[in-house]
């Protein structure tokens, strides 16, 4: 019997289960969390029998051309489905996991504002983490990807009325999506590296690979490079990792399986799957083992000397995870899966257990109390003791660090281009883009010496709106707008660098100009019932009043970053793929600006929706609580 | 003009005096969240610390109109308590409080004066500053959580801080400027704020702004600067120090931040007064709270009081004939106590503080600490010593530091990893007792001996054990306390009580407060011990009472989460009393089952619809449950003091509201025994009370929120996630079925002589003053209630209709999770 067709049951069970949990009333707790746990559950053992026969068969490696999206003369956007032992121990831990967290919370979260929401997101979590382990493309593993974000997103800022959740969700959102330009430029690259949207399977083929990568090494290494980028910022490896202590912002149960294991390791599963395309390059191997190395010893550090419980388990975590990219790059991927299994097991007990370590180890203490146990570090001398120590109670600096070298500049890049106001993008920046239209289709008067750069110059263009959606600190709606423009300017850029077919423009448009539309319908619906309360420069917490509205303009908010609730997604791929290979530049810029845009959108939403109610006639938290 | 001159001293005073002041987890004690306000009235206090600190003090208006709609405050209170102050203008008050629109937003005058650096300069100090500030202190404070310690935590925090310093590479610092200042100790707190703020009018006002932007840190700091060696692992620390950290921490950003240039911070703050407690305006929207707030209230005490009238008639047949117990005066006993009355027509059951009179430390076996097992307050010379004690701690490798070093981490994921998930699952599907579990039964051993008879010896500098005079003045006064002096029974029980819960970071707060929040187990077996010692009953006969030879007192301990019983040196029991034991233990044991499900109702995933056995076993499954967050209810509810003969109250169903001491104004003329009973339950049951009351209302900044998401900082305390400030207060799972009512203590006794007693306690009185708790005094002769109020007792007179009488309640125990009217019980 060929299994391969069963592999898409395992896609539909989380994606009907997250449906029907949509529709289900606020307040039916038994519902939704029986909904939750069957659907893991369900997964689980209905995998079960299947695993069994899979490996009589004698694990074969499955591969499921489910459907194509969009296809064209030149493009095919391909869902394509993927089964192997990574998949299957993947697969294994997480509906364990799921099942046995989604029970608990069951419980855990009775009475719980957002009880609803909480079941809502996990399931949500639930379906990205299958749609990723089963992608059998890179495009289908970026659906996965984009919605492991978001879900994210709404897991750790799940107490939305208050400032550091909410804070540390866009903190961990944004991280996110840096890696996310690793995926993009990657999937990029390999456009050009295959000609085609290549499968997982096909990499599996090493003669073709080693061909291949052979011919082009410096695209081969730079894809891998990408990935590891991806893998680092998915996995809170160096420079990353303090995102992760920061996300434990949930409840407890979520920090658990999210923070503690499912999420954290799909740095080490991109890692496994696209081993065949690097595994040829020592420096790649030797880079991905000693970003590994490091990240270990340095998270180590941090840990030891972590005064509260959940950031120590994180960084403990994060150690191993280190020394899981180790393994990978030397090819133990058995050690590898089996590491990630036990890893993900004991920090999940571990987190849910946390509250008990206050009680057990002071009853530890009454009978075993030692004041000061000799520890490896008294060995060092005195002076280099103490800086390791500073600098680990600092966490190395790690979160200044991204702050400083990634957002603090973009910030400072779109403060300063503040200039561009609402007049002068009607007196220049609209011509410019009429004259842009217009060079488009009479390309025969640009100059010569012109050409060549102008889809930089718009793409530029586009990162500027975007950047300056991003510094807006007053009008919402000019924000909006700006966030728009921005995919305009995409599109005029990515014309002008090769053919680009009107319906391909079209389809990239498609969802962003709805999305667009509904969005600045809600501000506007928004500006007017809170004049006075209506700006970026603050968190306004206007889910209290307006649920509606909220889930409204997250819905735009999404349609307009190309999320994969529309085609525009694809359009995305679209564009991608039409950047030529040498213009490392444009790509790199649309990647960035399709990333910063998400995070402005995202960063709106939450300004305007989402931390402490600014109006008081309830309690309200302390800032810092 | 005042506040023209700073006085550091004085204003670190005032600063700890109303930061928060919650000890470390361990030694977690109720009191009076807003003990800082007790000076001032009660409705007084509440707006003061709304319009200052922005506080959440009462309901929401919408709150108390929903109570209205649903009966819950009764109209003809409300016009009672309307025409008592408004007189004619009751209808216009009555619109006000029903009908009319008030903007009730939340507005504080704590962080104003801050607020300048972000309006005016577009500088956030705070948001630099606390990451590194909470990381420091909590690495300091540390208990346990971490691996490495930091280094020379033997030394004052100041000088911790500038060994770091000094001896290392790295720093807390940008500027060496600050950098320079640490090293030198060239700074103090007057010198940077004049750096920083520039005038001397603000400084104090700028200091409640910054503590109180983390005052959870800040009380814990002040609460250990006097309490360090409370702490295990004991450390000295002061607020001083620490603010001046934090000032060097800020002054070190904005000169970065600035280049060196500092802004004057003070000419931007000209309108803005230096005194923070300056005078409050009159608010209606905080009359209107009183008011429904006072309406909420006596709609409760109202029907008690008329309760209490009513059953006066009804005869008792609790003789005490055949056994006694005596209980703590927990409101969780209250219902407890009920079912071993009705379970036995002829027992007496008396409710005392749960330390049973016994002021002293405890020194388990094995254990290198002892520990206080009085209440709070109490400085004991005295410490019982545990011997024999076999029981070994349960352990757990998820606990183990292994785990989070690097190679030890890499080992245990693929061993123990494995192991983890199968325990989770053990965990989910079959819940049982565990090393997790805080069990009140390990707190001694049940087969240990005690030495509680002095010898001549002494331990950690308290004397072992009490000599005979000074065991016969504990019993004695406990006995009297509680009018027990003659008519002895056969075998009277002291019954401590104690709570068991996993994975609960509140654990301390869950056993008896008088009892510095240890379970009650030592102290109840120490005083049956001293009860049974013939020289103390030769003492005691000499001092009046008679104690028959044959009467034997047995201690046990209560374990309210579970709802299990322990009882203590049973082996040593005369033959004759075995049987007699052994019959009294099952109505205990049957006792508890009844109480198990009357409990039962208010945990809402637990099915109260089947026999009390059944839902006895629930009951305790939910008590080991690993994702129960609610273990028990603890003092949810409460309301009640009813100080007095147990006859006064035991025909009341009062659904576990009520805490109850026992005490007989008959053998207590003058008010000796009622002077002590006050002054150590006052202020306990009002704590319990008032930390109750405002979890509830405001659980952002009065209480500690959702537990969930907390995360266990250094064993001391918790906060959400990594960077949060520390929590105070109760977590929202304790407290969201509390009604956030104040106490009413009930004491019977003729008015005069509680008059002359609580005048007597100047910090006694000032509960009942300035009313935070309620006052009510039943006269023994006449029957009639005198209420206090301003210093004088006032007649007063139940108005609620005559309460309806049940003689079986289970049918009403499966009817509903919410709060009960009282009810009179039939025979």
């Amino acid at each position: 019997m060929d299994l391969t067709p069963y592999i898409q049951t395992f896609i539909l069970i989380p994606l009907i289960g997250f449906f029907i949990s949509l529709v289900v009333m606020h307040g039916r707790e038994k519902w939704l969390s029986a909904i939750a746990y069957t659907t893991a559950g369900l997964q689980l053992f209905l995998f079960l029998p299947f695993l069994v026969y899979w490996i009589i068969q004698g694990a074969p490696v499955l591969n499921l051309t489910e459907f194509a999206l969009y296809e064209s003369s030149d493009y095919v956007f391909l869902v394509d489905f993927f089964f192997d032992e990574i998949t299957a121990v993947y697969l294994f831990v997480g509906s364990v996991l799921t099942f046995l967290i989604t029970i608990y919370s069951r419980y855990y979260l009775h009475r719980e504002n957002g009880y609803k929401g909480f079941f809502n997101s996990i399931l949500l979590l639930y379906l990205g983490y299958n749609w990723t382990i089963f992608s059998g493309n890179f495009e289908t593993l970026f659906i996965g990807w984009e919605i492991l974000g978001l879900s994210s997103f709404l897991l750790i800022a799940f107490y939305r009325e208050r400032y550091l959740p909410v804070r540390n969700a866009i903190k961990v959102f944004s991280i996110y999506r840096i890696g996310d330009v690793g995926i993009l430029m990657a999937m990029w690259a390999s456009h050009h590296l295959w000609h085609e949207n290549i499968t997982f399977l096909k990499l599996e083929n090493s003669e073709l690979v080693h061909e291949q990568i052979s011919g082009h090494s410096a695209v081969g290494m730079f894809i891998a490079f990408m990935l590891l980028l991806a893998a680092a910022a998915k996995s809170a490896q160096l420079p990353f990792s303090s995102w992760l202590p920061r996300a434990m912002e949930g409840p407890t149960p979520s920090s658990a399986i999210f923070y503690g294991s499912l999420s954290v390791h799909f740095g080490v599963f991109l890692l496994l799957r696209t081993y065949p395309l690097w595994h040829e390059q020592i420096i790649v191997r030797i880079s991905i083992g000693v970003l590994g190395l490091i990240s270990a010893i340095v998270a180590t550090l941090i840990s030891r000397v972590q005064s509260s419980v959940k950031p120590q388990i994180a960084y403990a975590s994060i150690a191993q995870i280190g020394i899981m990219f180790i393994e990978v790059a030397y090819g133990f991927e058995t050690l590898a899966l089996i590491h990630f299994a036990g890893n993900a097991f004991l920090r999940t007990y571990q987190l849910l257990v946390s509250p008990s370590i206050a009680s057990y180890r002071i009853r530890e203490q009454l009978y075993n109390y030692i004041p000061r146990p000799i520890t490896i570090e008294d060995s060092l001398p005195r002076r280099l003791e103490y800086s390791f120590y500073m600098l680990s109670v600092k966490e190395w600096n790690l979160d200044n660090f991204i702050n400083k070298i990634i957002f603090t500049p973009l910030k400072k890049l779109g403060q300063k281009i503040n200039f561009i106001n609402i007049r002068n993008l009607f007196i220049f920046f609209m011509p410019a883009y009429l004259l842009g239209v217009y060079l488009l289709f009479n390309k025969s008067i640009i100059p010569a010496q012109i050409e060549p750069y102008l889809s930089e110059i718009f793409a530029l263009l586009s990162l500027l709106m975007v950047l300056r959606a991003f510094g807006e600190r007053k009008f919402p709606k000019l924000a909006w707008l700006f966030i728009l423009l921005n995919h305009f300017w995409i599109v005029l850029a990515v014309n002008f660098n090769e053919n680009f077919d009107l319906s391909h423009s079209l389809i990239f448009l498609s969802g962003i100009l709805p999305a667009s539309l509904i969005g600045y319908i809600v501000l506007n619906i928004l500006a007017k019932k809170e004049s006075s309360n209506f700006s970026l420069n603050q968190y306004y917490g206007h889910a209290f009043e307006y649920p509606r509205l909220s889930i409204l303009f997250l819905l735009s908010c999404l349609g307009l970053m190309g999320f994969p609730i529309t085609m525009s997604f694809i359009g995305e791929d679209l564009i991608l793929s039409h950047i030529h290979d040498s213009d490392f530049l444009l790509a790199f810029l649309m990647s960035l600006s399709f990333i910063m845009g998400g995070i402005a959108g995202i960063r709106m939403y939450a300004r305007l929706f989402l931390g402490p109610h600014i109006k008081t006639y309830h309690a309200v938290p302390f800032k810092n609580s | 003009m005042k506040n023209e001159y700073f006085d550091l001293q004085h204003s670190l005073h005032k600063l700890a005096h109303y930061l928060p002041s919650q000890s470390a987890l361990k030694d977690f004690i109720h009191h009076n969240t807003l003990h800082a306000f007790q000076e001032l009235k009660f409705h007084e206090a509440l707006q003061h610390s709304s319009n200052i600190f922005g506080y959440k003090t009462y309901l929401n208006l919408s709150d108390y109109r929903q109570l209205y709609a649903e009966k819950q405050i009764s109209d003809l209170v409300l016009d009672k308590i309307l025409e008592a102050k408004k007189g004619k203008e009751i209808d216009i008050w009555k619109k006000k409080l029903l009908i009319d629109d008030f903007d009730e937003a939340l507005t504080a005058r704590i962080g104003r004066l801050r607020n300048l650096w972000k309006s005016n300069f577009k500088v956030n100090p705070d948001k630099e500053v606390h990451s590194i500030l909470f990381k420091v202190i909590g690495a300091f404070l540390d208990q346990g959580v971490s691996i490495w310690k930091m280094p020379a935590t033997e030394l004052e925090f100041w000088e911790v801080l500038r060994d770091l310093e000094t001896k290392s590479f790295s720093s807390f610092f940008r500027s060496s400027a600050a950098r320079k200042m640490l090293k030198e100790n060239s700074c103090t707190i007057e010198s940077l704020l004049s750096e920083i703020v520039g005038e001397e009018r603000l400084y104090e006002r700028y200091l409640f702004d910054q503590q109180f932007a983390h005052p959870g840190w800040s009380g814990m700091v002040a609460v250990l600067e006097h309490q360090g060696d409370s702490l295990l692992d004991s450390r000295k620390i002061s607020l001083q120090d620490f603010i001046k950290f934090e000032l060097l921490l800020e002054y070190d950003f904005l000169y970065t931040k600035f280049d060196g240039k500092i802004p004057k911070f003070n000419t931007v703050a000209e309108n803005i007064s230096g005194d923070l407690f300056e005078e409050i305006a009159y608010s209606e929207l905080f009359e209107c709270y009183s008011l429904w707030q006072e309406a909420f209230e006596w709609s409760y005490y109202d029907q008690v009081l008329k309760g209490i009238k009513q059953a006066d008639t009804l005869t008792t047949t609790h003789n005490g004939r055949s056994f006694q117990a005596m209980l703590c005066i927990d409101d969780r006993e209250c219902s407890f106590r009920r079912y071993i009355e009705k379970l036995d027509a002829e027992c007496k059951t008396f409710g005392t503080p749960g330390f049973f009179n016994i002021d002293s430390f405890f020194q388990p076996e094995h254990s290198k600490f002892s520990t206080k097992i009085c209440p709070a307050p109490v400085s004991p010379k005295h410490i019982i010593k545990e011997e024999a004690n076999n029981n070994k701690q349960a352990r757990d490798a998820h606990f183990s530091q292994r785990s989070h070093t690097l190679l030890g981490g890499w080992l245990v994921s693929l061993t123990l990893g494995f192991w983890s998930v199968i325990q989770l699952s053990l965990n989910i599907f079959r819940p049982k007792q565990n090393a997790m579990l805080v069990s009140s039964f390990k707190h001694m051993g049940k087969d240990s001996r005690l030495v509680v008879e002095h010898s001549g010896e002494t331990l950690r500098g308290f004397q072992l054990g009490y000599t005979i005079d000074e065991m016969t003045d504990r019993i004695e006064a406990l006995l009297r306390s509680i009018g027990l002096i003659d008519h002895f029974a056969p075998i009277i029980y002291a019954i401590g009580h104690g709570a068991s819960s996993v994975n609960n970071t509140h654990y301390a707060g869950y056993d008896c407060g008088a009892c510095s929040g240890r379970p009650g187990s030592v102290n109840a077996r120490t005083i049956a011990m001293i009860g049974n010692h013939p020289k103390v009953r030769a003492k005691l006969a000499e001092r009046g009472i008679y104690i028959p030879e044959n009467t034997r007192f047995i201690g046990g301990l209560h374990e309210t989460t579970r709802d299990e019983i322990e009882f203590y040196d049973e082996p040593e029991l005369d033959t004759n009393l075995v049987e007699h034991h052994k019959k009294n233990r099952e109505i205990f044991i049957k006792a508890l089952s009844l109480n198990a499900k009357e409990r039962s109702r208010r945990f809402m995933l637990t099915d109260s619809h089947a026999n009390p056995e059944r839902v006895h076993k629930r009951v305790k499954l939910r008590a080991v449950s690993l994702f129960e967050p609610r273990p028990e209810l603890n003092h949810a509810t409460n309301a009640l003091c009813i100080v007095g003969r147990r006859e006064l109250t035991d025909h009341l169903f009062l659904d576990r509201r009520a805490f109850m001491n026992s005490y007989d104004y008959k053998i207590d003329p003058d008010g000796k025994y009622l002077l002590n009973i006050l002054r150590a339950a006052t202020p306990v049951v009002g704590g319990i009370n008032l930390e109750y009351y405002f979890s509830r209302v405001d659980p952002y900044r009065l209480g500690a929120g959702t537990k969930l998401p907390h995360n266990v900082m250094g064993l001391i305390g918790v906060a959400n996630g990594m960077e949060g400030d520390l929590r105070t207060g109760l977590p929202y799972q304790m407290v969201e079925v509390h009604d956030p009512v104040r106490l009413m203590m009930i004491v019977e006794q003729y008015p005069n002589v509680v008059l002359k007693v609580i005048k007597s306690s100047e910090a006694t009185y000032e509960w009942f003053k300035n009313a935070w708790e309620h006052l009510v005094v039943v006269c023994p002769e006449t029957h009639e209630f005198y209420y206090f109020k301003d210093g004088e007792f006032i007649e007063y007179n139940p108005i609620s209709k005559p309460l309806e009488s049940k003689s079986d309640f289970n049918a009403q125990i499966e009817s509903s999770e919410s709060n009960f009217p009282v009810y009179i019980i039939k025979d």
